[in-house]
């Protein structure tokens, strides 16, 4: 490497680093930055009515596995943490699965229109958007209520005989989170799409490739970017969901949001909430790392 | 070409699938529309056609101008994380890999992993303890805190465009002697442009949606459509909340369009 | 990019609240405050006052404690009031400055989480208890029973309101404990109770307003004033007081230490002690107000209204939940989460 050409790269990593200064700057103010106080915060006792004490404790990290029984006084398995986050788990991974089996045929059908009719179902897609995410989650809600119109059209058409009962349920979060993130997994499975050269498909078929070899072996592969963004972008705010969970889920069913709320308000213990974010996070970050793994591991071989 | 490729690209059952999921989408939101004409107050029942709830909304100063104040903060959040979000990603794409480069991309996106109670609860004790301290209030913080959330949102539309984009116009335009602002203006802008707008739709929407960091940081008299519905969600949710997200809706549909004609024609 | 720094800072500035002449900030629940109230107020007085929702008492501890909020009046519930007092957040009154102070009714007067209203001026009270739909449940309507051990009709119709101590203290005193009780004996019936009854449940939400008039839910643990909202639209719908001991509650307005219009705040409280202004805000929300006298002012519907008087078969077993120690609130916490789960 000449020194002109090292120049020129140190000048392009200076370069990179004054371009993002801004935007890690307010990043740093206003969202990575208070992390720090949250750190701290799951370190210090819990105060009386809320809040924290300054007094150095362990207390909030170990309540995640461990509560005290009030019955034996003795610290028991914290089940009811587990069953949150497994629940948490559970739905958000049923919510990408879905988002993607729904949206990689709409991502699908949007590419494959005349250019110029792309743009019309873009804008289709996005609309619902534009209204707020409480009234959004309030107006299904209204649809999928015993006597709402989903309802009332199956047994109009009598494919059911009795109210499906859908409200306040796991499924009614399923429903609700898949509806409400869609747009995130279909603009980069659409963009992903776009890219793709249909020719390849010719090219498969003169091979007599079955539409499902096609699919499996041409397609998928090369939009596969699109497919791994799109499912990052589902999952990762479907775990930290609170909104939707509180409107469907009727409160009865929690997630995780909702149970660390929860520590920050009525249950007045910070430093488990605190400490519950981090593990959170934890996870969050674990399957991110794991994701990308896997994914460049399976670049190199291809 | 356009024609064959449509053929092959045609998978089964795809098209009624993506039929189906446009339907989905918009059932809840017609619900929502035709609600808001309902005389009866209660989402439901049909009481028959009124504009009652329109007239209320608008009668109504709180919601105006929570409704205001929530597009007022969604314009400023949306313009500057898009903005950083434009530099960062010319920052952090298109070159070779830096050492760094990898941090960068976990911090703009760090603001996606985080629940969003968390950074509301940490942002309340940092600005409460700056607000005591300069005695400066005012929607500064919202903008602020709005700003850093709408980053990755901004953010992952332009770098997508980015990474697609062809290299040749500007290797021409800086062969043809253009400066590199010059090059910037008139050749890279109007080609990321795309991306640009729909990095900054994107944060405007997820800025206009946001309840919980608001909830925290808001500062007396800062209320926002969205925390304006929490606080009636205890007692009673009234259809001038339909009646005013209907109107918005159409606001924005028209202005989309009008964008949307307008852009077609210059092309 | 400089423009918009610079449009931001002016921003950041101007919209600073200042104490500006004629202003005041009111920190209240949402849809809580009567807008005749504010326009009366401001017709009267010129002073403008500006609400700001929250949906918790929690809530709002946790930001007038953050610090540099911009409020000058905040309503919390009684068992807060003195935790705002403890923690040093609000002023004391200066009753000088409210001749109207007289007007509180006497049973409001001399509270225990508020001796001599040092503190509080009465924004308006009231009950917790059960709406249930006679439509569908024509039994009891006054006990616990009913989302304890739902009858066979409430089953998977019966909301219960997420709200820790009103529902553990219903509990409590159905399993034949007190308020902040500490026996364990009694705790634990009322964890399996509560836990055994869920199920039963439809949901544990807010907005029984709406959910019972389209007829959702065919009942649910509910305030006084919601369920008398919800007769007004259902008539068939009748508010239950659980003869086993059921919560009181008042919300009451405080002048907050890092208030900045001092003065306004108080011609406020003046103005709200007086009856016929005291009757707007119930008139409004459907409670009760505690200022002698407003009855004359309120509509007719709730001069008689059952929700609203407490028929006098009822009264003893309404109850004004203490503030709990430490222990009794780990217990509440442990058997909440343990039911939220």
């Amino acid at each position: 490497m000449s020194p002109a050409e090292e120049d020129q790269i140190k000048q392009s990593a200076r370069n990179g680093w004054l371009l993002s200064a801004p935007a890690l700057f307010v990043l740093t103010v206003a969202a990575v930055g208070p992390l720090v106080i949250i750190l701290l915060y799951s370190f210090l006792e819990a105060g009386k009515h809320g809040n924290v004490v300054w007094n150095f404790s362990l207390e909030g990290w170990q309540s995640i596995l461990w509560t005290k029984d009030i019955f034996t006084d003795s610290y028991v398995w914290a089940d009811a943490h587990l069953t949150i986050f497994w629940r948490s788990v559970k739905l958000s991974f049923m919510t990408t699965i879905f988002a993607f089996l729904v949206g990689f045929p709409t991502a699908w059908f949007i590419a494959t229109r005349p250019p110029k009719a792309r743009a019309f179902w873009l804008f289709l897609i996005t609309i619902p958007f534009w209204t707020n995410l409480l009234i959004r989650t309030y107006a299904i809600n209204e649809v999928i209520r015993a006597q709402g119109l989903l309802n009332t059209i199956l047994m109009k058409i009598g494919a059911i005989s009795k109210p499906l009962e859908l409200v306040y349920t796991d499924t009614a979060i399923f429903i609700g989170m898949t509806y409400v993130y869609l747009p995130l997994m279909v603009l980069p499975l659409f963009a992903a799409i776009d890219r793709f050269d249909m020719r390849l498909l010719e090219a498969g078929y003169d091979l007599y490739a079955s539409r499902w070899d096609i699919l499996r072996r041409i397609i998928l592969p090369i939009v596969k970017p699109g497919i791994i963004a799109g499912s990052i972008l589902v999952f990762v705010p479907s775990l930290g969901a609170y909104v939707t969970p509180r409107v469907l889920g009727g409160g009865k069913q929690m997630m995780i949001g909702n149970l660390i709320e929860l520590q920050f308000g009525q249950g007045k213990n910070w430093p488990l909430g605190a400490a519950l974010s981090l593990t959170l996070l934890l996870i969050v970050t674990a399957a991110l790392l794991y994701y990308v793994k896997v994914a460049n591991g399976e670049k190199s071989h291809g | 070409m356009a024609k064959p490729s449509f053929q092959v690209a045609r998978l089964p059952g795809f098209s009624t699938v993506a039929m189906l999921a446009f339907l989905a989408l918009y059932i809840p939101i017609l619900t929502l529309v035709v609600y808001s004409f309902n005389s009866e107050i209660s989402m439901g029942e049909w009481g028959g056609f009124s504009w009652k709830w329109y007239e209320k909304a608008w009668a109504n100063e709180a919601v105006k101008d929570a409704t205001l104040r929530s597009l007022n903060i969604a314009a400023f959040a949306a313009v500057i994380s898009t903005a950083l979000a434009t530099m960062a990603a010319l920052g952090t794409t298109r070159r070779r890999v830096f050492k760094g480069q990898t941090f960068i991309y976990v911090m703009i996106n760090q603001p996606l992993m985080v629940p969003e109670i968390v950074t509301a609860v940490a942002l309340m004790i940092l600005f409460g303890l700056i607000k005591t301290v300069t005695g400066v209030h005012g929607l500064g913080y919202l903008i602020l805190a709005h700003s850093a959330f709408c980053i990755p949102f901004a953010y992952l539309p332009i770098r997508a465009r980015l990474e697609g984009m062809d290299l040749t116009l500007e290797t021409a335009a800086s062969d043809l002697y253009a400066s590199p602002w010059a090059t910037f203006r008139r050749v890279t802008l109007p080609l990321l442009m795309p991306g640009v707008i729909a990095g900054m739709m994107l944060a405007f929407v997820v800025s206009l949606d946001d309840v919980v960091i608001t909830e925290f940081v808001k500062s007396a008299g800062q209320d926002t459509l969205p925390t304006y519905m929490l606080g009636q969600m205890r007692r009673q949710l009234t259809p001038e909340i339909n009646a005013i997200s209907t109107g918005l809706l159409f606001i924005t549909v028209a202005m989309l369009t009008a964008f949307f004609l307008l852009t077609r024609k210059q092309d | 990019m400089k423009k918009l720094l610079t449009a931001t800072a002016i921003l950041m500035a101007t919209t600073g609240l200042a104490a500006a002449e004629g202003v005041l900030q009111l920190y209240n629940w949402g849809n809580y405050t009567s807008p005749e109230l504010l326009t009366k107020f401001e017709a009267e007085t010129g002073i403008k006052v500006t609400v700001t929702d929250y949906d918790s008492n929690d809530t709002a501890l946790a930001k007038i404690e953050a610090g540099g909020h911009g409020f000058d009046l905040v309503v919390p519930s009684a068992n807060y009031v003195q935790i705002f007092i403890e923690k040093g957040l609000v002023e004391e009154l200066d009753h000088a400055k409210l001749p109207s102070i007289g007007n509180i009714a006497a049973e409001w007067k001399d509270v225990s989480w508020d001796a001599g209203r040092k503190y509080s001026v009465p924004w308006q009270w009231g009950s917790v208890g059960i709406s249930v739909n006679t439509d569908v449940y024509k039994g009891e309507v006054n006990t616990a029973a009913l989302f304890l051990d739902p009858p066979e009709e409430l089953k998977g119709k019966i909301n219960v309101v997420p709200e820790m101590m009103d529902i553990v203290g219903l509990a409590t005193r159905y399993y034949g404990g007190d308020y902040c009780s500490e026996d364990l004996e009694v705790l634990k019936k009322v964890r399996d109770g509560l836990v055994a009854a869920k199920p039963n449940w439809i949901a544990m939400d807010y907005g029984a307003t709406e959910k019972m008039t389209n007829g959702d839910w065919a009942a649910s643990v509910n305030w006084n004033g919601s369920s008398m909202r919800i007769r007004l639209d259902a008539p068939s719908v009748v508010y239950g007081y659980p003869k086993e001991g059921y919560p009181l509650w008042m919300d009451s307005v405080m002048l907050l230490k890092d208030a900045q219009n001092t003065d306004n705040a108080y011609a406020f409280l003046e103005f709200i002690l007086k009856p016929e202004n005291a009757a707007l805000i119930s008139n409004f929300a459907r409670y009760g107000n505690g200022i002698a006298g407003s009855e004359a002012f309120m509509d007719p519907v709730m001069a008689d209204a059952p929700e609203v008087v407490i028929p006098e078969e009822h009264k003893a077993a309404g109850i004004f939940p203490p503030v709990c120690n430490e222990k009794s609130r780990e217990y509440m916490t442990a058997i909440w989460t343990e039911l939220m789960k």
